[in-house]
């Protein structure tokens, strides 16, 4: 029997610590592990006894780069635990953070950790040398993505102006004015990145993903709709424990998640694309076309393109949100701690991301639960190697690892995120 | 002619990532900073490496375990500037909060099985460990900061950094404060500046995210947020967030936890 093990030790280009480790026997791929040893932060447990009103500044910090999604999905638990609704410029202000975000994270990940795969280069860096035109495109598309977090939530990391019931401070009018003409020139970019991956070379493989992303209500979900999946899941966030479990194995500090009795599925863009296609703004749903990404795609590698996709719509839903904008009378609704359970899922740039917090009478919270789009991904990501690499095994060892990496960079994977990153060690005997 | 450009290195250990990621969001001056430094150890932007020793370090979060209290050794003795960035590597971030618990208690509330983590009973600062030549605070590090920082180690010369409080920031700004125009309690009495005074500018009481200012006077603040409603157990949690772990905040939280 020949054995071949193939590591990566220290995975690049990826948020937090990880390593890889996949085992073939006689070429054929027996099982692939993705390690996750970034160190255990323990955020469910010091939440305990803090007010529900410190949840979104402290679970913001378990990512610097999507701490928007932390924040949307705290405030919406805790509003559903507390029974009160935020609406109108409020809700849509909300939608409006969240786009910034969609657009900084995904040109941070499509130019700068993703695209560097397929066009051969160590890093954007790197790649700068040769293209610095496409590295200043990434640059000022995240910044025009930065520029709505700053200006609506105080500063690009950890924002301070979310809060539950609404904002500290809201913008006038005026303010947003600025942003739509950055916007405006950040969707040429945009258009331009989804015609720039659509080009890329991509391996000719497919995958038979459950997908599980919120259903919006006619619109391109960021924190409302029901949690639905491509094989008939319905469900409201409340009954997200009932279809759920998460379990722990020995080589990962970060959960794995799984539909019960059904197995593994996939959150993030494709799942949303798969799931909510026709929301999409005309724009973004005619270039996704012109990219011959179709209805549904099960492409992993194609995931790039998708991405895209969605900085584009959010750069036209953003616009769409400035142009709509009345300023609210208050920034935030008033709130009455009360004792209850609340439930939120929102959708992270990399996937879904649930909380769920239960308060006692006093708005202290008595237990908390988080779900990262990277716990939930975590299997799948490990299907996606044990599917793939058998074929790759005859490749050089440098030309199978950042194939493998690149396997694992298809799904943006949030280290820092699940742990609460990542060694690659490829095992094909001989 | 091709001249030795400083060899820069990023290092991650407990945190959230948001700190390196500043140095990514620098957008108009990456390219330009890629240009002066050479990027020898930069995970989360390449995963192309240069060996050591490095002239600049940068290096982001807490040690929390073994592995990692042994990791910053090496660093230290690979490198000739050491920078922390950030509340996590200048104080233990939040994190550290479980300094004040039973880290046992802690795994046993978010694993099923805590026997497969291995995690130190505390959250410390990098400079517990190693000598470190200049911190830079903030839960995150602003942006601005970390450019003048760098442009200072390129000039060879000292960062600009204020060590003075939030309040003078505000002054700058020209913000009413918020203690005194609107009685929300806030932290910029005691904490150090750097951000721009962004809480206070969105109506909002600031939460000490820098940490404390040089000579802070904790208690003379307390007694204030205590007079605008603030009980015992309050006072606690407000200076255990990002900085819990800094001397001056953790005193000072000590003094409330009865």
């Amino acid at each position: 029997m020949t054995v071949k093990t193939i590591k990566v030790d220290q995975l690049a280009r990826v948020e937090g610590e990880g390593a890889l480790k996949v085992v073939a026997r006689d070429g054929v791929v027996q099982s692939a592990e993705l390690n996750i040893f970034e160190p255990p932060r323990f955020f469910e447990a010091f939440l305990r006894d803090r007010m529900y009103t410190e949840a979104p500044d402290l679970t913001a910090r378990i990512c610097g780069i999507c701490p928007v999604a932390y924040q949307m999905s705290a405030v919406h638990a805790m509003e559903n635990a507390l029974g009160v609704v935020v609406d109108g410029p409020l809700r849509a202000l909300r939608r409006l953070i969240y786009c910034g975000e969609w657009i900084e994270s995904h040109t941070l990940h499509v130019y700068m950790l993703h695209a560097p795969d397929f066009l051969g280069y160590e890093g954007a860096i790197e790649m700068a040398r040769d293209h610095a035109d496409i590295v200043r495109r990434a640059l000022n598309l995240k910044k025009a993505g930065n520029s709505i977090i700053a200006l609506l939530g105080g500063r690009e990391i950890h924002p301070i102006n979310v809060r539950v019931g609404g904002f500290y401070r809201t913008p006038r009018k005026r303010e947003l004015q600025p942003l739509a003409e950055d916007l405006k020139r950040a969707r040429d970019w945009a258009l331009a990145t989804v015609r720039w991956t659509a080009g890329f070379d991509f391996p000719d493989v497919e995958r038979d993903y459950e997908f599980v992303a919120l259903r919006g209500m006619g619109e391109y979900p960021f924190s409302q709709g029901r949690i639905a999946s491509s094989r008939g899941l319905d469900i409201s966030a409340a009954e997200y424990d009932e279809h759920f479990e998460e379990t722990q194995v020995e080589h990962s500090t970060a959960l794995h998640a799984h539909i019960k009795a059904r197995g593994p599925f996939l959150t993030g863009p494709l799942a949303r694309y798969a799931l909510n296609a026709a929301s999409l703004s005309p724009l973004a749903r005619e270039a996704a076309q012109e990219a011959g990404l179709g209805i549904v795609c099960v492409n992993p590698f194609r995931s790039i393109i998708v991405r895209a996709v969605e900085v584009l719509y959010a750069c036209d839903e953003a616009l769409r949100i400035i142009d709509e904008y009345e300023e609210p009378e208050r920034p935030a609704i008033d709130i009455e701690p009360r004792a209850g359970a609340g439930y939120a899922a929102t959708e992270a740039p990399r996937g879904m991301l649930y909380h769920r917090y239960r308060l006692n009478a006093d708005g202290k919270i008595a237990d908390a639960r988080i779900v990262p789009p990277t716990s939930q991904n975590q299997p799948s990501i490990e299907e996606d190697l044990k599917t793939f690499a058998t074929a790759w095994l005859d490749l050089p060892d440098d030309a199978l690892r950042r194939r493998c990496e690149q396997t694992i960079r298809n799904h943006d994977p949030c280290i820092s995120c699940a742990t609460h990153f990542l060694r690659l060690e490829i095992d094909r005997g001989g | 002619m091709d001249r030795a450009r400083p060899k820069l290195a990023v290092w991650k250990f407990a945190s959230c990532d948001g700190c390196q990621l500043s140095l990514l969001d620098c957008e108009d001056e990456l390219l330009a900073i890629a240009g002066e430094v050479e990027i020898a150890y930069f995970l989360e932007a390449t995963r192309a490496t240069v060996e050591g020793p490095y002239d600049l370090s940068l290096v982001e979060g807490s040690v929390t375990t073994a592995h990692d209290a042994a990791r910053i050794q090496d660093i230290r003795k690979q490198s000739r500037f050491l920078v922390t960035i950030g509340a996590c590597a200048t104080s233990g971030g939040v994190q550290a909060l479980r300094n004040f618990a039973d880290v046992r208690e802690y795994a046993a509330i978010v694993y099923a099985r805590p026997d497969y983590i291995q995690t130190l009973a505390t959250s410390t600062a990098i400079a517990e460990h190693v000598k470190v030549d200049f911190e830079l605070r903030g839960c995150p590090i602003s942006t601005r900061q970390l450019v003048e920082v760098i442009s200072a180690f390129l000039a060879g010369r000292k960062p600009q950094t204020p060590p003075h409080s939030v309040c003078v920031e505000c002054k700058i700004a020209g913000n009413l404060c918020v203690m005194v125009g609107h009685g929300t309690p806030c932290l910029g009495p005691v904490t150090h500046a750097g951000c721009g005074a962004i809480c206070p500018s969105y109506n909002r009481g600031c939460y000490g995210c820098y940490g404390p200012m040089e000579t802070p006077n904790a208690p003379s603040l307390s007694a204030w947020l205590s007079k605008l409603g603030m009980d015992e157990d309050a006072l606690k949690r407000v200076y255990r967030t990002f900085n819990a772990n800094a001397e001056a905040f953790r005193k000072e939280s000590e003094r409330h936890d009865r």
